[in-house]
C-alpha cells in the first residue's frame, strides 16, 4: 500500500487495465490474420499509454484543475485550425502533422471538455442556475460543433456525451432533462433532414439489416453472422471462419467485438463485459469517494464516457445501434484513442490517490 | 420515494444519490448488451450459422478436360486444350484503380469498358473479364498479382481437321457444351462429371481450405467414329473443287462402307472453319447431307425395275416401246427417242417413259412398298443432330396417274443425301439394306428389300450405266467395276420446277462385283453448260472411289472384266502392282 500511495496509481484499476490490454493483444493476433508486426506496435502503443498514464497519475488534480481552461482553449484552437487546414487543403482532415506523430486535436479535447465543464460547475455552488446551465452547455457545444464539421460524427457524440454528463451529474434539474428529451423528440424529424443519406440508411438498417444485405446492412448482418456462429463456447482462437476469412469489416477495429464474440462465444463475451464492468465500477468508486466538486463530477464523466464507447460500440456491432466509427476502447486496434483514455484514468488515479494522502 | 430523492438533489454538493440512479442505470445497459450477445448465440445461432455458412462454404467445381473425338483411325478431329480465363472480384478490383492500366492492356480492353464491367457487377462475387486468354496473356496478368484477379483453368476445343469433317464433329461453345453435330449428340459422354469439392474462402474468393470432396472428377470419354479421314480428306478435296468450278449452290457427298453401313465420309459445301466462331453461321454449319432433301430423280428408276423383276412383272429380256407417251393430258418424254429398250436399256438411258410403263404393270402400292422399305420418308436414325427424313405422300388417300407415273422415276418425294446412299446399299448388298452409323461397327443386320436373283440382275445393269453407251461413263474408276446411277432433276423452288436450275446426282458402288463402298455425290444447282448427273456428279464420284478404293486395299478387277481400258500406259503398272 506504501508503494501505490507513492507511486499515486490505483492497485486495482491498473490490474484491470492490465487484463484488458493483454486480452487486445491476444485477440488482435488473431483478428489481424496473426501479424507479428502489428502485434508489436500495438504492444508499444500499451507501453506508451501506460507510461501516459503514470505521469498524468504523478501530477497532483489541483494542477490538472488549474490546467483545466488552458487545455480547453488551446484544444478549441487547434480543432479550428485543423478546420481551416481542411477547407485549405479541399478535404476532410482530423489532424495535424507534427512529423513524428500525427496529432487529432479532437482526442485532446475529449479531455478538455469535461475538464473545463467541471471547472465551469464548481467554480459555483450547487445546484446550477439557469444561466449557468446555459454557460456550461456552450461551453460542451462549441467543440462539438467544430468536431462535427471536421465531421466526425461519433467523436462528436463523444464529447458531447462528457461534457453532458458533467451537467447531469451537477444537479441537472429533471424537468430540464424531460424537457429537452421532448425537445429532441420533437427536433428529431428536422434533424433527420440534415443527416447524410449514409447516416439515414444506417440507421433504416438497423430496423431491417437484411433488407440490404450487400449494401447498408453489410457491416451489421457480416458482424451479427459473426457473433452468433461462435455460440455459447466459441469456436476457439484463431479458428472463427467469419474472422479468419475476412468476412468481417474492419476486423482489427471498430469491429473487433464480433471476432472477439466468435471465437470465444457467450462465456468470453460475458468475461470481457465483467472487465469493463469492473473498470467503470471501480472508476465510480473513485469518483464517488472524490472530495471536491471538480474532481468528483469530472471521475464521474470519465467514468461513464469510458462505459458510453463500450456500450456505443457493441450496441453498434451487435445490431442494436447505427453503425458509428466508434472504437471498442482498449481492445481495437489503434494508438490515438488508447493513449487518450489511458490519460483520462491517469487523472482518475491522481485524483483518487492525492485524494487518498491527503485523508491520512 | 420522489421526496427522499428531491431532497437529496437539494444538497448543496453534487448529488450522491445521482451516483447511484446512474449505477442502476448502467448495469442496466451492461445487461442489455449480455443479453443481446446471449440472443445471437443462443437464441438465433442457427439461422446465423447458416448464414455465415453461406458466406464462406462453396463448392468448386474443378474442370476436367472434354473427351477426344477421333476417326476409326485414331486421327484426332476435336481436341482439348488448357487455357486460362480471367475473372475479377469486382468489388476488389474497383478499390485497385491503379492497377487498370497494366490489367487492360494485358487483355486487351479498354479502362472505360472494364470500369463500366465492374460497376454494373459490384454486388457479384464473380466476373469473367476475358475467356480463354493466350498463354502469353495468361503470364502477363499473372505476373500482375493484381488484389481480386484470379485464373480460372478452362478447357479449349480446337479441330485440327478443320473444315474438312467440321458439320460432322460439329462445335462447342465458350463454355465447352456441344452445340451442333457430334459435339451435341454426344455432350455428356465427351464432358464426363467436373470434380465437385466443398472448399471453404474468403470473402475475396481465394480457397482457404478444402473440406470434403463431394465427387471425383470423372473425365469425358473418348468418341471414336467410323469415318476415315483420309477418304473424308479426299472427299472434300473434290467435292470442294467441283462445287467451286461448277458453281454450284450447295453440294453433299456420303461414303458408306456397302459391309456395314459405317459412314466412312461426310461431306457438304459450302463448309466451314469451326475454330473460326465467325463462319459458324447456318448456311455453312448446315449438314446439308442429312437435312437437305431433294427429289432423287432417276436414281429412284432402279427400284421400280428390281419391284418389278420381284414381282415377276418382267424379266431382263423384256422390251418396252419408249417413244413419247402421254399419262393423262400429261407427255413422258426422254432427252432422246430410244425406241424398244429392255430392262437395262430403260437404265443405261435412263429412260422415264421405259421407268412409267414398268411402274404401269402393277398398282401404286407395289412401287411404294420398296421405296418406304428403303428408308425414304424416315430418318435413318445416324445420331447426328437435325436429319431430316424427307416426305413421301404414303398416306395420300387419291392417287392419280400422273403421280404414280413420276413416282416410277423419282418425282413426287424427296430424300436426303444419306437416305439415298442408305437405300444404294440394297443393290451393294445382295438386296438388303444397311442402316448407315457414324459409329465404327464391325457387322450389320440388312433389312431384306429384295431378292438376291433380283439384284444379281440389277447389277450388271446398273454396272452398264458406267460404259460408254451409259450416261456416267465419267464415274469410271481404272481397274475397278463400277455401278451406279445418274440422276438430274430439276429443282424445286418454291413449290414449282425451275427450268434452268438442276440437282445433278451419282448414287453408285463399287468394285461392282463384290462391293466395298457405296457413294453417293449430288450438287445443288451447278451453272454453266454442264448439268448432267454423268456430268457434274459422276466425276467427283470417280475421283474419291479410286482413292477410297486404293486406300483400303481393294483387288482391282482383271482387265477383261472392265469396260473399256481408258488409259493403256496406266494397266499394266496398276496390274502389275496387283500381282504383288
Amino acid at each position: 500500500m506504501r508503494a501505490k500511495r507513492r507511486w499515486h496509481l490505483d492497485g486495482p484499476l491498473i490490474v484491470f487495465l492490465v487484463i484488458l490490454c493483454l486480452s487486445s493483444l491476444f485477440i488482435l493476433y488473431s483478428a489481424t490474420g496473426e501479424n507479428d508486426a502489428a502485434m508489436l506496435r500495438q504492444a508499444i502503443r500499451i507501453l506508451i499509454s501506460f507510461v501516459v498514464l503514470a505521469i498524468v497519475a504523478q501530477i497532483s488534480p489541483q494542477t490538472w484543475h488549474r490546467w483545466s481552461p488552458w487545455m480547453y482553449v488551446i484544444g478549441s484552437m487547434l480543432l479550428a485550425a485543423v478546420l481551416l487546414l481542411g477547407i485549405v487543403g479541399k478535404g476532410a482532415q482530423r489532424w495535424l502533422d507534427l512529423g513524428f506523430f500525427q496529432f487529432q486535436p479532437s482526442e485532446l479535447m475529449k479531455l478538455g471538455v469535461p475538464m473545463m465543464a467541471a471547472w465551469v460547475v464548481s467554480s459555483r455552488s450547487l445546484p446550477l442556475s439557469f444561466a449557468m446551465t446555459c454557460l456550461v452547455l456552450l461551453v460542451v457545444v462549441f467543440p462539438v460543433a467544430l468536431v462535427l464539421l471536421q465531421p466526425d460524427l461519433g467523436t462528436a457524440i463523444l464529447i458531447a456525451v462528457s461534457g453532458f454528463m458533467i451537467v447531469i451529474l451537477a444537479g441537472l434539474r429533471w424537468r430540464y432533462m424531460l424537457g429537452s428529451l421532448v425537445c429532441f423528440v420533437v427536433a428529431a424529424p428536422y434533424l433527420w433532414t440534415y443527416l447524410h443519406d449514409y447516416q439515414q440508411r444506417r440507421i433504416l438498417t438497423l430496423i431491417d439489416p437484411w433488407s440490404d444485405p450487400l449494401g447498408a446492412g453489410y457491416h451489421t448482418i457480416q458482424s451479427m453472422i459473426a457473433i452468433g456462429s461462435g455460440g455459447s463456447g466459441g469456436k476457439g482462437w484463431l479458428a472463427g471462419s467469419q474472422s479468419q476469412l475476412e468476412f468481417i469489416p474492419e476486423r482489427s477495429t471498430d469491429f473487433i467485438f464480433s471476432v472477439f464474440a466468435e471465437e470465444f462465444g457467450l462465456m468470453g463475451v460475458g468475461a470481457l463485459l465483467a472487465i469493463y464492468m469492473c473498470i467503470v465500477f471501480r472508476s465510480l468508486m473513485i469518483a464517488y469517494a472524490a472530495q471536491d466538486t471538480w474532481s468528483r463530477l469530472l471521475a464521474g464523466s470519465l467514468s461513464l464516457t469510458f462505459f458510453f464507447y463500450v456500450f456505443v460500440n457493441i450496441g453498434m456491432v451487435s445490431g442494436m445501434l447505427p453503425v458509428v466509427g466508434v472504437p471498442l476502447p482498449l481492445i481495437s486496434y489503434g494508438g490515438t484513442s488508447m493513449v487518450t483514455l489511458m490519460f483520462g484514468f491517469g487523472i482518475l488515479m491522481s485524483i483518487h490517490s492525492h485524494q487518498s494522502l491527503m485523508d491520512h | 420515494m420522489a421526496k427522499v430523492t428531491k431532497k437529496l438533489l437539494q444538497q448543496p454538493k453534487p448529488s450522491r444519490a445521482r451516483y447511484l440512479i446512474v449505477l442502476v442505470l448502467f448495469t442496466g445497459m451492461f445487461a442489455a448488451m449480455l443479453v443481446r450477445a446471449a440472443y445471437l448465440q443462443i437464441i438465433e445461432p442457427e439461422y446465423l450459422v447458416s448464414e455465415g455458412e453461406a458466406r464462406h462454404i462453396r463448392i468448386r467445381e474443378q474442370a476436367v478436360p472434354r473427351a477426344m473425338i477421333v476417326d476409326r483411325n485414331g486421327t484426332p478431329l476435336a481436341i482439348s486444350t488448357p487455357v486460362d480465363s480471367v475473372w475479377a472480384h469486382p468489388q476488389t478490383l474497383l478499390d485497385e484503380g491503379h492497377a487498370w492500366g497494366h490489367l487492360t492492356r494485358a487483355i486487351g480492353m479498354e479502362v472505360e469498358e472494364l470500369s463500366k464491367k465492374l460497376q454494373d457487377a459490384t454486388g457479384r462475387q464473380f466476373l469473367y473479364l476475358k475467356r480463354h486468354l493466350s498463354p502469353r496473356e495468361a503470364r502477363v496478368v499473372e505476373d500482375l498479382k493484381v488484389p481480386g484477379i484470379h485464373l480460372e483453368r478452362e478447357y479449349r476445343r480446337y479441330y485440327p481437321t478443320a473444315a474438312v469433317a467440321a458439320q460432322v464433329v460439329g462445335f462447342t461453345n465458350i463454355d465447352d457444351k456441344g452445340q451442333e453435330g457430334l459435339e451435341l449428340t454426344f455432350d455428356q459422354q465427351l464432358t464426363g462429371a467436373p470434380g465437385r469439392t466443398r472448399v471453404m474462402q474468403d470473402r475475396v474468393g481465394h480457397i482457404i481450405d478444402y473440406v470434403e470432396q463431394l465427387s471425383p472428377p470423372r473425365a469425358g470419354k473418348e468418341l471414336r467414329i467410323s469415318l476415315d479421314m483420309r477418304i473424308q480428306y479426299l472427299a472434300h478435296r473434290s467435292l470442294l473443287a467441283a462445287f467451286k468450278y461448277h458453281k454450284a449452290q450447295s453440294a453433299s457427298l456420303v461414303a458408306l462402307d456397302a459391309q456395314t453401313g459405317e459412314i466412312l465420309a461426310m461431306v457438304n459445301a459450302p463448309d466451314f472453319n469451326p475454330n473460326d466462331g465467325a463462319e459458324r453461321v447456318n448456311y455453312r454449319v448446315r449438314n446439308r447431307a442429312i437435312t437437305d432433301a431433294f427429289e432423287p430423280g432417276s436414281t429412284a428408276k432402279p427400284v421400280t425395275i428390281a419391284m418389278a423383276l420381284q414381282q415377276g412383272l418382267i424379266d431382263v429380256d423384256t422390251e418396252f416401246d419408249t417413244s413419247q407417251m402421254f399419262v393423262g393430258r400429261k407427255s413422258i418424254s426422254d432427252t432422246g427417242d430410244y425406241g424398244l429398250l429392255k430392262a437395262e436399256g430403260v437404265i443405261v438411258k435412263s429412260s422415264n417413259v421405259g421407268a412409267v410403263q414398268i411402274a404401269f404393270l402393277s398398282e401404286l402400292g407395289s412401287l411404294l412398298e420398296p421405296l418406304t422399305r428403303l428408308g425414304f420418308g424416315a430418318i435413318t436414325g445416324v445420331r447426328l443432330p437435325g436429319e431430316q427424313g424427307g416426305n413421301i405422300p404414303t398416306n395420300r388417300k387419291v392417287w392419280r396417274d400422273v403421280e404414280h407415273a413420276t413416282l416410277s422415276y423419282g418425282h413426287g418425294f424427296t430424300v436426303t443425301t444419306l437416305q439415298l446412299a442408305q437405300a444404294y446399299t440394297a443393290f451393294a448388298n445382295r438386296g438388303l439394306m444397311l442402316s448407315p452409323t457414324i459409329l465404327p461397327r464391325t457387322k450389320a443386320i440388312g433389312v431384306p428389300v429384295f431378292k438376291s436373283s433380283v439384284i444379281d440382275q440389277m447389277v450388271p445393269m446398273l454396272e452398264s450405266v458406267t460404259s460408254d453407251i451409259g450416261t456416267a461413263s465419267l464415274a469410271r474408276v481404272d481397274s475397278y467395276r463400277v455401278a451406279g446411277k445418274t440422276g438430274t432433276v430439276e429443282r424445286l423452288v418454291d413449290g414449282s420446277y425451275a427450268k434452268d436450275s438442276y440437282i445433278s446426282i451419282f448414287a453408285g458402288f463399287a468394285p461392282a462385283d463384290d462391293p466395298d463402298i457405296v457413294m453417293v455425290v449430288v450438287v445443288h444447282d451447278p451453272k454453266g453448260e454442264d448439268y448432267f448427273g454423268g456430268a457434274v456428279a459422276a466425276p467427283v464420284f470417280s475421283a474419291v472411289m479410286k482413292g477410297a478404293l486404293r486406300l483400303r486395299n481393294i483387288r482391282p478387277a482383271v482387265a477383261e472384266q472392265l469396260w473399256v481400258v481408258t488409259d493403256e500406259a496406266n494397266l499394266p503398272e496398276e496390274l502389275g502392282l496387283h500381282e504383288f
